[in-house]
Parts: structure tokens; sequence; C-alpha cells
């Protein structure tokens, strides 16, 4: 899900101390927040902004085109179906641990109404000088220069880094897309390499994957018929079996989930996998020119 | 959380699906009581992996002594790395036919997936791979819960006999409704068995509890089976951190999943070995010097590693827990850093004035650096 600097955000969860810390950082950085929600202090101003007592609430005030959720994960399920019942069409959901039975109810309800999800447990997207979404450091413009290559990852922190190798190599992003380390995800690697594709600002994209799950391999088979050159990067190679490498999602059973397999299925759809994040640059340069 | 047989098969009979009579015995006369009181029985090893049956690990025994031969040589056994403590001694169940039922989380159609197959005994796996056309697989909304109808209807084109039909779908609801109020991953039964006077009987029963619900199931938790952790495993998660323990030198602390991941990955393919792996990213990043006292309570650490590349976890904040933690422990440890991302500037400064340090610019340099001071 690729953010656009002239949507409208309602951040739920505003006046928390993550809320209030990256609702001032992506007003500072142009996204256009236009309201925050937190149902016990409805009527007041936090960061300069209304809070509603509802996304509901929120909404016929102004028009709103995404929601960010700064939300404990007990709550994310009530807050989700409040934004879709708003009418809002784009959920960041940053929360981790989540319930996976609230997160598929949430999908059900969104999918229904027309609405798509990022997350849950994504560090959020990023459209290099146009706006952010979530908590990624997207004001550092040694990381986030903009640009055409487009990267969609499973993790915000090699996400991040895989940005600055991009940005180190002379290149620039054209967005971000952070999906989430969770095992079901709103938006999968297919997904977003779809919009990627489909995104006249993007040229080539890099794939950050991670063991655990079949994203990769699903994106691989889409990945054969498209003409963008495609890097990737599937972090795990050294990870035990059955071990959960810090994402719920990242984790072999038995022969589910392995390094081995995504990194077969991309290859053989044409997509150049690196060893280490270093390579992106150079492999990024040998299919670009 | 994963719940062997003898936890999670209780969850199937509150739900309305029958179990055979049973009870768990962790010693021979324990098992031979149970015996007695069933007669003739399965003896069955408990532990969290699968496999039981090829492994020897589940016996007949027709009468009580030879349930108590069967449980002796069953609690001596390692299954899958677990060590046996119990079994659970059953009553045996005339067998005419086998069925596989299961519920499930599934990440492609994002929600639940009721599967049904009238070829049961196999793995799943096997079975999708080798007899597709027995497999019923129907992706359910949640918000409305599987319609008995359409399972009904699904059911009829499997190659059931129509007698069957009802009955296998009224199992298959209840079993998504025992799945819904466990907040299960997976809930699996593996045989369902026809019986010889007609009766549905869940011989196996496998139950992964969602990890993200465990604080609102609490007290069906207590009875999951822990994970099996080390010492320094144990220690890690009573502080709230994920600590996992390697049989390498280079000691690595570095934030968030996918990045810890990749630097374990660097450090393997540069010729090193990991000693751990340990993410302080999302909440945690507050905890670096407890994490890195941590790190280095492994005697086997030669080197350390510290990578950070800051979104949400900001770098300043963890790097001041690390140089918190050396003050603390003045370890005699060569130590590489890599910064970047949310407040590098203010620590880098601070790596500069405490160690008299200068991080390195590429992630791969630092790997490298501390690969060839491990060795």
């Amino acid at each position: 899900m690729i953010v656009r600097g002239h949507e409208t955000l309602l951040v739920q969860g505003i006046t928390g101390r993550q809320g209030s810390f990256w609702t001032e950082r992506m007003q500072a950085y142009g996204t256009k927040v236009v309201g925050g929600v937190n149902p016990k202090k409805a009527g007041i101003e936090h960061c300069g902004l209304p809070v509603y007592g509802s996304a509901v609430e929120a909404a016929q005030a102004g028009r709103i085109d995404a929601s960010v959720l700064f939300i404990p994960p007990p709550g994310v399920k009530g807050a989700a179906l409040d934004a879709i019942e708003a009418g809002i069409k784009k959920l960041v959901i940053l929360t981790e641990h989540v319930p996976v039975q609230d997160v598929m109810f949430l999908l059900a309800a969104a999918t229904e109404a027309g609405a798509r999800v990022l997350g849950p447990n994504t560090a959020g997207a990023v459209t290099p000088g146009e706006c952010f979404v979530g908590f990624m450091p997207a004001f550092n413009a040694r990381i986030f220069r903009p640009g055409r290559v487009g990267v969609v990852s499973r993790s915000g922190s090699l996400g991040t880094l895989v940005c600055l190798d991009v940005v180190r190599a002379g290149y620039g992003v054209s967005a971000f897309v952070g999906i989430g380390g969770d095992p079901i995800l709103g938006t999968t690697t297919l997904e977003a390499l779809r919009e990627l594709d489909a995104d006249p600002n993007t040229d080539a994209v890099v794939i950050v994957g991670e063991i655990g799950g079949a994203m990769e391999e699903a994106a691989a088979d889409y990945a054969k018929d498209m003409d963008k050159p495609i890097v990737a990067f599937i972090a795990g190679a050294a990870a035990p079996p059955g071990k959960r490498m810090g994402h719920a999602g990242a984790i072999v059973l038995g022969d589910k989930g392995t390094f081995a397999a995504k990194r077969d299925a991309l290859e053989a759809a044409g997509a150049t996998v690196v060893a280490t994040p270093t390579e992106i640059a150079p492999a990024l340069k040998a299919k670009m020119g | 959380m994963n719940f062997e047989e003898h936890a999670a098969k209780p969850l199937l009979a509150a739900a309305g699906i029958a179990t055979p009579p049973g009870e768990v015995a962790a010693n021979v006369q324990e098992a031979e009581a149970i015996a007695g009181r069933i007669g003739a029985c399965v003896v069955k090893a408990q532990v969290p992996s699968g496999k039981r049956g090829k492994a020897g690990g589940i016996k007949l025994a027709g009468t009580s002594a030879e349930a108590g031969v069967a449980a002796a040589e069953i609690l001596a056994m390692e299954i899958g790395g677990h060590k046996v403590t119990r079994v659970l001694v059953e009553a045996q169940v005339p067998i005419a036919a086998e069925y596989y039922a299961a519920v499930l989380n599934d990440p492609e159609t994002k929600g639940p997936l009721i599967l049904f197959s009238a070829a049961g005994g196999m793995e799943i796996e096997e079975l999708a791979a080798t007899r597709p056309e027995t497999l019923l697989r129907l992706p359910v909304d949640i918000r409305h819960g599987p319609a008995r109808e359409e399972i009904e209807r699904r059911l009829a084109g499997l190659g059931l006999a129509t007698e069957q039909v009802p009955a296998v779908a009224e199992v298959l609801v209840k079993l998504y409704a025992a799945y819904r109020e466990h907040d299960a991953e997976l809930l699996e039964i593996n045989p369902l068995v026809l019986t010889g006077d007609g009766r549905l009987v869940a011989l196996d029963c496998k139950f992964t509890l969602d990890d993200s619900a465990v604080p609102r199931r609490a007290e069906l938790a207590e009875r999951g089976t822990p994970e099996a952790l080390t010492g320094l495993e144990a220690e890690g998660r009573a502080l709230g951190l994920r600590y996992i323990e390697l049989d390498g030198s280079v000691g690595v602390l570095a934030n968030g999943a996918g990045l810890t991941m990749t630097t374990i990955d660097a450090v393997r393919h540069y010729g090193g070995e990991p000693a751990n792996f340990l993410e302080i990213g999302g909440n945690a990043y507050v905890k670096a010097t407890p994490a890195l006292k941590l790190v280095l309570s492994n005697p086997k650490v030669k080197s350390l590693l510290v990578n950070f590349c800051g979104a949400v976890a900001r770098t300043e904040v963890m790097t001041e827990g690390v140089l918190e933690a050396w003050d603390q422990l003045k370890p005699d440890l060569p130590v590489f850093f890599s910064i970047h991302g949310t407040g590098e500037k203010e620590a880098i400064a601070m790596l500069r004035a405490r160690l008299g340090l200068e991080p390195f610019e590429f992630m791969d340099d630092a790997v490298k650096a501390a690969v060839e001071a491990a060795r």
C-alpha cells in the first residue's frame, strides 16, 4: 500500500507517547494529519489537531483517506472496525501481538468495505518527498531520498537499512511499503509488488523477505511476468528451524517457509537474490545500468 | 504455543466431539491401574512432536500387564528431542474408516480454513499432494462462521457415504466453534474415526494456541507445553527479550527481527558463527543494558557485534544502554558497531566520546571485523 502526500490521515491513539512522538514527525515531514482519536479525550486539542471520540465522528468533520493505529493489541480490532465504519479506505496497523483471529476479523470487514490494510506489526510506509505513515525515519535524507526504486519489506529496521543501501548507491526510493512481520497480513508481498509494478514512479523493486510462510513464493509467481527488474534479500538463512525469529511469522516449520524455497522461487522468476543487504546496490546497478 | 494430546483433547470433548476414555500416567503402576479400569487400550507418548507412531511411541495393549510393559518402554524413549515423561492410556476404538479434520489460520485467504479429508491417517501435506480430490478446503468468513448447509453440500462430493455427511458436518461445526473459542492457530483431528458402531471419535488432536492470544487465554495457556529454553533463553524471556542461544562465538545485538536475522546471516556468510539471536527492537529498545549483559554472560562470546538501524527504535537510546552496560561490566572484548537511522548523530557522538570508537559505515565491514576478531 503506497501512501500519497495528498491523502488526509487520522491518528487513532494520538495522545499516547508513541502516537504523540510520531504524529509530530509525520506533520513535520508533510503528511496531512487532520485529527486524532481517543474516546476518553474527545474535544481536546493535541499536536495542534482536534481529538475525536471515534473515527466515525472524525469522518463527519471532513474527508479522511487513511488512518494509522497507535493502539495496544486488545483495542486494535475495535479501532479498525471504527475506521472501516467511518468509510476510511486505507488502514495502517503498527501494533505487534494482535490476536490473529482479531486480525482476520478486521480484514474480512475491510475487504467487504473496499478498505485496504497495511500490517499489523509494520513500521509503516514512506513515499520520500511526499509523506510517511507510521514510525519510519523518513526525515533522514541519507536514508529516504526520493527516487525510482520501490522497496517492499516485512521488517521495518531491515527495510530502513535497505533504503539506506539503495540511496548510498546513488539511487532514490519511490515508495517504501512495510508490510509487517505477522503471519497473516492485510497487504502481502504479492499485493505490494503488484502495486509497485503498476506505479509509474517506480522503475525497479527490491523485495525484502524473511523465512516463514509462502509470501515470497507467491510474489515470485507474479514476478515471472514483470518487466521491472527485481532484487531480493531474504533474511533468516542462518536461522535454526522451529524457532520464531523475533517476528511471529518468521519461523521454519518442517520443510515450510525455508530460505532455500524462497530464494529458488525468486531466482526462477528472474530476480537477483543477494546474500547480504550490501549487495543490493551492485545488483541494482547490474540490472538497471 | 503447542499442546500435548492429553491437554488438547478436553477442548474437543467440551465442544461435544467424542474422544476415547483415557487418563495420563507418569509411571508403569499408574498405566497398569488405568488399563485395569478401561480394558484393551492404547499407550501413547505425550510429547509436543509429530511422528510418535513411527518412533514407536504408540503401542496397543490388551491387558493391564501389557499396558505396563508398553508404558515402561515408551517412558524410556526420547522422541523428536523430547524425553517422554508421561503417557496417555486410552481405550481402544474399533475403526471402520479414518478421516482428517482441521481448522487453521490461512495466510492465503487471510481467514480461517476448514480442511477435511475422507482419507485420514496420513499427514495433510501428503494428502494434498497425493489425493487432492479427497480434500475439502473451505475458507470461512470469520464474522459469520461456516454455514452447515455449505459444509454438507461440499462433503457430498468427496466420496463420503451419504449417511455420514450430516454427522461429519456436525463435527466440523463443533471443531470450528472450539477453534474460535480457544484462539487456535491450528486445531486438528487426525485421525477422526468412524467406529464399527457408526460413531465419530477423535483419536488424536493437535492444538496450537495463537501466541498473541495468550494474554486473553491465560488460564488455557497454563496447560500448554512451555517452549524448551536454555538457561540464558529463560533469563531473556523473563526480561521480555527475544534471545535465542546459538553455538558460535560472535555475540550479536541488533534491533528489529529482520535486521537481527540479517546480522546473523551475515556473520555466517563471512565465515563466522553467531553466538546468539537477540533483538531489542519495537518496545524493547529501552532494554539495551540488560540485553547486552545477557549476550556477554555467554562464555563462548569472543567478539561483539552491535548493529542498529533505528526506525521506531531510537539508536541513541539503544547506544546509551549498550555503553551503560559496558561501563558496568568493563568486558575485555573487541566490539564493533554499525549505527544508522533514528537518533544516529547523537548515538555516534556518544560512542566516540565514551568508547573512542568509530562505527562502521557498512554493516558488512562491522560483521567481517567481528568475525575476524572472534577467530
